[in-house]
């Protein structure tokens, strides 16, 4: 697999599966749109951090994994979370702090996490979580399985330590595992020239002996052809593969930030591109109706409504709760 | 019974535990074709095999990281930080994911992660291969602490550890690693969170862990010829502490000394005190007192090193004062 701008894109996805990824990103846009009022009516606490605007390399991604296959992801990672299969009542009770939250309100926004579904932790530490999935695809060479872990992480992850010792780790004990960097230009509130001396990140997976490849993460078809290639050179026991996705995210780093390092203009042009209605697009070419679309618009933002409301209504934890889990 | 080293107890119990479940494995930096740095995993690897025994590039982060993952998929890894001050390499993974893992996810993960870590002072490798780390652990909710001082504890925490679903720090220290003592012909598990009452007195009670359990054995001679007699209890792990062996102990013999390798502010010695004001202020009829190293990194020169580890005769010092209170 040598270093490109794009995969091909495969005929072969069946028009079921692909209108399964448009309902997938249209609930986790309205999930992430409710976070966003949530937010700004003072209901929910701390910070929260959008994909808005990321949905293809999450649920591009995360459709190309077995459920049983380990996913782990960033602070912003409501998005990936949903995509694999999580619950949206109990991700936006978590969210909220309810006892019946994913983590029973132990960790909020930027710790979704569902074991059930190979969701197995978002991490607020940038780049932490890179080590642990050299630990999860070890263990399926170990057991023998033929398993396969992916992370999601940034761009700015790209200069911190773990990453490099998680590349070269898994590179060199050719690991089944999946670095997918999701570039959104922006590291925080600085731009990725400002802070990488390279411009194209999928130039670092060479000096690990990865091979990389560089894609245009808006377009969910190309995501999920290109991760499905790299699962099945992991579980054929051929080595890790690094993806770069090139996307961007349409609300600031986080809840205070509006965002205004951007240069005027950007937002729009990142807009027009928007996968939602890219593979809308794609969908009617396939000669899906319209009205089926607007149709499943509307059907799933009253799901997520439905899942917000279910979830508005759960009870707090137990003041007891705070002292649970901390040993098994 | 039969004699073993401290090292021989270290190797022993890692082939036990693996022998026993196949679910336990281990890797770190020459863990496996050289047998350790220090000859702790000696043979391990020839006995089963390189997906059982790994080495490692030099990257404690992703160290720490397999640990972490791997335990989170079933396994019962046991990860080797060659030296305990590397620990500050790896900080951030061992007191921000393996300790909060559980506790963030509200419980949906067991670690049952086994860190071991190449401890303290005394053989010349300075400032940074020197310091005895686990009092930075102590502010970190999640993580068990083990400190044995004999092979018989070396064997048996270690093995404590593997089992425990939780993640385990296990601070081998490497001037014991020759140190030689009695186990039992099959040797057994020693429960965490059990102290060890080294030698029965009424005079003192003098709390130490590790090397300065055995200096504090050697005080004791010291002391007994001047007609005091002091009890020696070895914690043996510190998360979770067995504070009630040590307050019984106080409460007959109402004057306690710590020897502890390392400073004042923040150690493990500093904790035990605090407690005990709390929950036995009527027992003492002294202050605590806490006899520990300088409050400086430690020096390379013999004779300065020599200086910083609280000797023998330091830590019977110590007694006497208490005592003249």
């Amino acid at each position: 697999m040598s270093p490109k701008t794009q995969s091909a894109r495969p005929a072969t996805v069946p028009l079921e599966e692909q209108l399964n990824w448009q309902r997938a990103m249209l609930e986790i846009r309205f999930f992430e749109e409710e976070c966003h009022r949530l937010f700004a009516r003072g209901l929910v606490r701390g910070s929260t951090h959008l994909a808005a605007g990321q949905e293809a390399v999450n649920v591009g991604a995360c459709r190309a994994l077995r459920v049983t296959d380990t996913m782990a992801g960033t602070y912003r990672g409501h998005a990936a979370v949903l995509a694999k299969g999580a619950p949206l009542d109990r991700s936006f009770g978590e969210i909220l702090g309810k006892a019946d939250g994913l983590c029973h309100g132990k960790g909020g926004s930027m710790h979704l996490t569902d074991m059930s579904v190979g969701a197995i932790g978002s991490f607020a530490i940038i780049g932490a979580h890179l080590p642990i999935i050299l630990g999860t695809a070890y263990a399926e060479q170990y057991k023998g399985s033929d398993g396969i872990s992916l992370c999601f992480f940034g761009d700015g992850s790209t200069n911190i330590g773990s990453f490099h010792e998680s590349m070269n780790m898994a590179s060199v004990w050719k690991l089944p595992a999946i670095f997918l960097c999701e570039n959104n230009l922006y590291g925080e509130f600085s731009p990725i020239a400002h802070t990488t001396p390279i411009e194209q990140l999928v130039d670092r997976a060479a000096s690990y002996g990865m091979p990389g490849v560089r894609i245009d993460g808006m377009d969910i078809g190309v995501v999920h052809a290109t991760v499905t290639e790299a699962v099945a050179r992991a579980r054929a026991g051929e080595g890790p593969t690094f993806i770069e996705a090139m996307t961007y995210r349409y609300k600031g780093h986080s809840r205070s930030d509006p965002g205004a390092y951007r240069p005027e203009g950007e937002l729009d042009v990142w807009l027009e591109r928007d996968p939602l209605l890219a593979h809308e697009r794609v969908l009617v070419e396939a000669g899906v109706e319209q009205s089926v679309l607007d149709e499943m618009r509307a059907t799933a933002e009253q799901t997520v409504n439905e899942a917000l409301e279910r979830a508005m209504s759960w009870d707090d934890p137990a003041t007891e709760a705070r002292l649970e889990d901390v040993l098994a | 019974m039969k004699t073993i080293t401290y090292r021989e107890g270290v190797v022993q119990a890692m082939a036990d535990a693996m022998e026993e479940d196949e679910s336990v494995f281990l890797f770190g930096e020459d863990v496996a074709e050289a047998g350790g740095p220090f000859k702790l995993s000696e043979g391990l690897l020839e006995r089963f095999g390189p997906r059982r025994v790994r080495d490692t590039p030099i990257s404690e982060q992703a160290i720490i990281g397999m640990a972490i993952g791997a335990s989170l998929s079933g396994l019962r890894p046991i990860a080797e930080i060659m030296f305990a001050d590397f620990a500050g390499v790896c900080f951030d993974g061992i007191v921000n994911e393996l300790a909060k893992y559980r506790y963030m996810t509200g419980g949906q993960v067991n670690v049952p992660a086994t860190i071991r870590l190449g401890n303290g002072a005394g053989a010349g490798f300075a400032a940074q291969h020197s310091q005895s780390v686990e009092n930075w652990f102590l502010n970190v909710p999640g993580l068990k602490i083990a400190v044995p001082a004999t092979p018989a504890d070396a064997y048996g925490l270690l093995r404590a550890a593997i089992r425990d679903p939780d993640p385990v720090l296990v601070f081998e220290h490497k001037h014991l690693f020759n140190h030689k003592g009695e186990v039992d012909d099959t040797p057994h598990v020693v429960e965490l969170g059990r102290a060890e009452i080294v030698r029965a007195g009424n005079d003192v009670t003098l709390v130490a862990t590790q090397l300065m359990r055995h200096r504090a054995v050697e005080a004791a001679e010291i002391l007994a010829g001047e007609g005091v007699e002091i009890e020696i209890i070895d914690p043996r792990t510190l998360v979770p502490l067995d504070i009630d062996t040590v307050a019984e102990s106080l409460d007959r013999t109402n004057r306690l000394v710590i020897a502890q390798e390392c400073t004042h502010d923040g150690s493990w010695g500093a904790s035990i005190v605090s407690r005990l004001m709390r929950d036995r202020f009527e027992s003492f009829d002294a202050p605590a007192l806490l006899v520990g190293g300088d409050e400086t990194p430690i020096p390379y020169a013999g004779g300065l090193e020599d200086l910083w580890i609280p000797s023998a005769e330091r830590i019977a010092d110590g007694v006497r004062r208490t005592l003249a209170y």
